[in-house]
């Protein structure tokens, strides 16, 4: 069932796990994917947008450090400004979730090293930091489509160390979600709008989630080879 | 994970197990009851061996595999949440949206998984017996009264849900790369994680799991520790995330590192903990 050009992609990343392998006995941690890694082709810069370039799991990794920077700016935003009337708690918590969107963006950007798209600008002129209900909602569509896009991206990848990584982040979107929906209506952690009727967490295509990320960035990111061009 | 079809399932490894498994039972038949305790006794040692024949590094499970594994722990889920629900005096009026909205979920999720069974060719294990006082079906276990104390109640909840999603994240590359499978897999173990948040919530402790250097389980219930045991683990993919800038500072705390990234379980670490406890036959 496999193409050829998947085989020797699988072929790559065995090549790579055995180089995590041997990473993971303690050599530093810089640039990890980068070193067994030699597609020229990915992040395709392209009229001041970004492309998260040839299909494969670069584009994936970079697709994810994309939405975890978009995340972690945003709530690094919430925390320096924070909206009128915003108790210790809330900004207890709210610090905790920016603490963990910009461990997972030095992550993505670490791991993927030389192969890692640049720093996105990011453009908030849409949400009122001032207001606790524009955050809020905010902050659940973030969480949401970031669950979303995790979901619905997973079965792309092809290495299982990267997916079982991919799992290790989205199980901790998805406590924020259901935090931040509950902050907005109580009980509604795992409501009709992002759950169907099998129990099911809704998942979206990178084609579906781009654009919703786009609004909220200067650099326009496209995934060409994901059916998807800003 | 059959459990129960599992003479059949370990055959498909061992072809020879029948003869070998018959004259054992026809020498049970003929003891006397003292010689049959005995023989009994070493049944379940047996019944480990042969499990970790069928289900070890070996042979990876297949697709209906971890499905019915996954239905397993549904149907923990789904009778846990149904039989309080039906406690009368339990879940107060504060608790009960949420508690009603993880039982529907729980509900579905044997549902759905019964049907992807099925469709996939597949036949849907039937529902093992649960003592949800881990006490490996006397009542007795630690958690025994749960049904009549929110507050244990809660926390009984919060170790399935915690352990839920480490299990689905476990099976992940077991389903590498199966677009519909591993997609729902995915979208369960997402509203696991939405549950175990929202328990956490109910609870009074942190949405995420904080562990310390050395201790997995931030729960506060040193029973399930092993249910935690893993989530202190700060090393992803070769990357130490303490050596990784925060937003002020060139380091990440450990608790940091630990709530960011959630750990998976294998189906072995998973059923281990529940078996003889929680689940029994």
């Amino acid at each position: 069932m496999k193409t050829s050009e998947q085989e020797s992609i699988g072929g790559a990343n065995m090549a790579r796990r055995s180089f995590l392998r041997y990473a993971g006995l303690g050599v530093a941690s810089a640039g990890l994917l980068a070193t067994a890694a030699c597609h020229k082709d990915h992040k395709v810069i392209v009229g001041g947008g970004i492309d998260i370039g040839a299909k494969g799991d670069l584009a994936i990794l970079n697709y994810a450090y994309a939405l975890e920077q978009l995340e972690a700016a945003f709530y690094i935003q919430v925390i320096t400004t924070p909206y009128s009337g915003m108790t210790a708690d809330e900004k207890a918590l709210f610090t905790s979730i920016r603490d963990h969107e910009v461990l997972h963006r030095e992550f993505f950007k670490a791991a993927l090293g030389g192969n890692a798209i640049p720093a996105l600008t990011v453009d908030f002129s849409t949400i009122d930091f001032t207001k606790k209900a524009a955050v809020l909602g905010a902050a659940k569509a973030f969480e949401d489509t970031g669950v979303k896009a995790y979901d619905g991206a997973g079965y792309l990848i092809q290495d299982a160390g990267y997916l079982t990584i991919a799992g290790k982040i989205v199980s901790v979107e998805a406590r924020h979600a259901a935090l931040i929906s509950n902050m907005l209506v109580a009980g509604s952690f795992a409501a009709d709008d992002q759950v169907d009727s099998n129990g099911l967490n809704k998942s979206a295509t990178i084609a579906e989630v781009l654009p919703i990320a786009n609004t909220y960035l200067k650099t326009k990111v496209s995934a060409s080879n994901y059916s998807y061009t800003a | 994970m059959n459990l129960f079809n599992i003479i059949d399932e370990i055959e498909k490894f061992d072809p020879e197990l029948n003869d070998r498994l018959n004259p054992r039972r026809a020498a049970i038949k003929n003891i006397t009851s003292f010689g049959s305790k005995v023989a009994m006794a070493a049944v379940p040692f047996a019944m480990g061996t042969m499990l970790k024949k069928a289900y070890g590094a070996a042979a990876a499970p297949t697709v209906i595999e971890v499905l019915n594994y996954a239905l397993t722990l549904e149907y923990l889920e789904s009778s846990f949440y149904n039989t309080g629900a039906a406690s009368a005096g339990l879940i107060p009026a504060a608790g009960a949206s949420y508690i009603n909205a993880v039982k529907e979920d729980e509900n579905q999720h044997v549902a759905f998984l019964k049907s992807a069974i099925t469709a996939s060719g597949g036949t849907p294990v039937t529902s093992p017996k649960f003592d949800f006082t881990a006490g490996g079906g006397t009542g007795e276990g630690p958690f025994k009264g749960l049904f009549g104390n929110y507050n244990l109640f809660l926390k009984v909840a919060l170790a399935f849900e915690d352990t839920g999603v480490r299990a689905y994240k476990g099976q992940a590359p077991n389903l590498l790369g199966n677009k519909d499978i591993l997609t729902a897999a995915l979208s369960i173990h997402a509203v696991e994680a939405r549950h175990a948040s929202a328990i956490r919530q109910l609870l009074g402790v942190s949405p995420w799991i904080t562990s310390t250097a050395t201790l997995g389980n931030d729960t506060g219930v040193p029973q399930v520790n092993g249910n935690y045991d893993g989530e202190q683990n700060v090393t992803q993919g070769g990357v130490n995330l303490t050596t990784l800038p925060g937003v002020s500072g060139t380091s990440t705390s450990v608790a940091v590192a630990t709530a960011a990234f959630d750990e998976p379980l294998s189906m072995d670490q998973v059923l281990a903990l529940l078996v003889g406890t929680f689940i029994y036959t």
